[in-house]
């Protein structure tokens, strides 16, 4: 049993924290406030590598392994979880699948640019009616005169709608339910395909340096060999490449969680009452405590649950399901107590938007829902014990 | 055009330095490049990008101060070179001049990057003795290099302004921060990093021997603290009292 990280992987997590100190961070609040993709930042994260990082060199990535992948997320998040979901998406949900189910065409047409960050790939599951049922799809798409043409809508897409975004893959039904479960194919569809509608981006709660839009499809026309892996493979064959994703997701919340943790010990160690440091009082160190654990719990596990998940290769495995489902979970959990305390530390200040943790406050509180909730979890887990 | 940097490892400026006792500085502490050498990487790599060649990094210490190697070669240096060796524990300047002079002889490189002085020893000592054993012109405080053909234009800075100084390669030059901002290792670099060489010399492959220590530390004196300033209260007449310390300071 070894716990250390290799030093390549500690020179990333270094790398990463620089550059989310230095370049990250100093724009957090502005695009927080102004609801504004940070262009800029993610420019920089290209350059640096960051969207090629778990990819082999053949298409221009770093030939990194997933954990270093889950630790420049929770670094970036650290400094701002909408640039660290801007990441997530493009990498696990974007460049992934099109690495792992592509052809070779889609792929030397596609990720040499989405892999040094000069474009973004959104992915489509989510619907009005089908969100953690997902298998209850309502989008068609159907083969006429040899081109898909798809109907349809799609909710909460991430990195859909920036001047950089190249396109989405959907997951639509492309077979007749014959009495079982409908057949669900994922189709590429370039931005600016007549019919492919990015509707007005949402008013969020949290995440605001995020990119994310509904997305209409009215007889969208692609052609034939935009279908991303086989047909009626659907969302099946993405389980592995979603359940990365999920691993991914708790890495981000433990970057808030140690955020959370960052500012309030340096606010209780300035703030002052009854003549002494807040950090003094027992009530406070009792937060700070728990927060300290909790955080290094939550990474202990996304550390596990991601070795254990690039040790299963393409194999989903039972044991690999298992430690996601309680990465995700935990950790997002973890983020939000640590969010909630984090505020509660800083008093009346926490509630003031010019403190960062009134921002990780409203930005925690997605981590419980997005890349299947905490009840999906649980669900999920529930399940592999034999339930 | 073949480019040597030298480079070492010191203790994380962020951190607290502390003193063994023997006067030496502990390296106990987390150890990072120095900060100075990134400078003196980043213009090698600038200037190999502009004009081919290769980068090398030499470096003295213990083993670990592979790992700032290994930093300069995730910038994109192409290979590095460690001298370690116990019989250098505590090294002084000219021991380190002269260790470091037989590595890079070994290699006749057009040109050597030097920091002006390390950020933990600062004697600023050990560049000049490396030009000297090199037999290699010295220009010191560069902040801007050009090439013309085998000849380099230095811009040195000074107190009051800058010189242009032409040398003629091989040559060696101290750098300041001024010279380039060093880049990020790209997390491609990183990972490339992993299989470039790093050659290890002892004392023996350079075919040198200790000698005898031509400076020791014989003690220790705390700076003397800045003085605190004048408080100059407001009573009708302070204006007039702060033009004449302004003018006395020969700043108005």
């Amino acid at each position: 049993m070894d716990f250390d990280l290799t030093s390549e992987q500690q020179a990333i997590r270094d790398t990463c924290r620089d550059f989310a100190r230095e370049v990250v961070a100093p724009a957090a609040e502005e695009l927080d406030r102004e609801s504004k993709f940070g262009y800029d930042v993610v420019r920089q994260m290209g350059e640096l590598g960051l969207f090629g990082l778990p990819f082999s060199e053949e298409y221009g990535g770093a030939g990194g392994d997933f954990l270093s992948l889950c630790l420049a997320i929770e670094e970036i998040s650290r400094a701002d979880t909408g640039v660290g979901i801007t990441l997530e998406a493009a990498v696990c949900l974007g460049a992934s699948p099109i690495h792992d189910f592509g052809t070779k065409e889609q792929k030397e047409r596609w990720l040499p640019d989405l892999l040094a960050g000069r474009n973004l790939w959104a992915f489509g599951l989510t619907e009005p009616e089908a969100g953690s049922d997902a298998g209850a799809t309502k989008t068609r798409a159907e083969i006429r005169d040899g081109s898909w043409v798809i109907n349809g809508s799609k909710q909460f897409i991430t990195n859909c709608g920036t001047d950089i975004s190249a396109g989405v893959t959907v997951t639509a039904v492309t077979g007749k339910p014959n009495g079982g479960r409908p057949e669900i194919s994922a189709i590429m569809i370039p931005t600016g395909t007549h019919g492919y509608h990015v509707l007005e981006s949402y008013r969020k709660l949290g995440w605001h340096s995020s990119d994310t839009h509904p997305l209409s499809f009215e007889d969208c026309v692609v052609p034939r060999e935009n279908l991303l892996g086989v047909e009626g493979g659907g969302y099946r064959q993405f389980l592995h490449t979603l359940m990365g994703g999920r691993i991914a997701i708790a890495a981000l919340s433990v970057g808030l969680a140690q955020a959370c943790l960052d500012a309030s010990l340096a606010y209780a160690k300035e703030r002052r009452t009854f003549g002494v440091a807040i950090s003094k009082h027992q009530a406070v160190q009792f937060k700070l405590a728990d927060m300290a654990m909790e955080t290094e719990l939550a990474r202990t596990m996304v550390y596990r649950a991601a070795v254990t998940y690039m040790r299963s290769g393409a194999e989903t495995t039972d044991e690999a399901r298992m430690l996601a489902a309680m990465c995700k979970l935990y950790a997002s959990e973890a983020s939000k107590r640590a969010a909630d305390q984090a505020v509660q530390i800083h008093g009346g200040y926490g509630f003031m938007e010019d403190y960062p943790v009134a921002r990780y406050w409203r930005d925690v509180k997605i981590n419980e829902i997005g890349e299947g909730t905490s009840e999906v979890q649980r669900m999920l887990i529930a399940r592999l014990l034999g339930c | 055009m073949k480019i040597v940097v030298t480079v070492k490892q010191v203790p994380d400026p962020n951190s607290n330095l502390t003193l063994e006792a023997d006067n030496t500085l502990s390296r106990e502490k987390e150890v990072v490049l120095d900060p100075g050498d990134e400078c003196g990487v980043e213009e090698a790599l600038q200037l190999k990008e502009a004009h081919g060649g290769e980068v090398i990094l030499v470096s003295m210490g213990p083993e670990r101060a592979k790992d700032a190697i290994r930093k300069g070669l995730s910038m994109g240096a192409d290979r590095g070179i460690l001298i370690t060796d116990p019989q250098l524990a505590g090294a002084d300047a000219l021991l380190t001049a002269r260790a470091l002079a037989a590595a890079i002889k070994a290699e006749g490189p057009d040109l050597v990057i030097c920091g002006t002085e390390s950020y933990d020893g600062s004697t600023g000592m050990v560049p000049p003795m490396l030009a000297e054993l090199l037999g290699a012109p010295q220009v010191s405080f560069a902040k801007k290099v050009e090439v013309d053909g085998s000849n380099l234009k230095v811009h040195r800075q000074t107190a009051d302004g800058y010189q242009v100084v032409e040398v003629a390669t091989p040559a060696l030059i101290t750098v300041t921060a001024a010279i380039a901002e060093p880049r990020y290792a790209s997390l491609k670099g990183i990972m490339a990093a992993r299989s470039k060489e790093i050659k290890q010399l002892a004392l023996g492959d350079l075919g040198i021997e200790r000698g005898e220590a031509a400076e020791t530390i014989e003690g220790l004196a705390e700076a003397e603290t800045r003085k605190s300033g004048v408080v100059i209260e407001f009573d009708g007449t302070a204006i007039d009292r702060i033009m004449a310390v302004l003018a006395e300071a020969k700043v108005i």
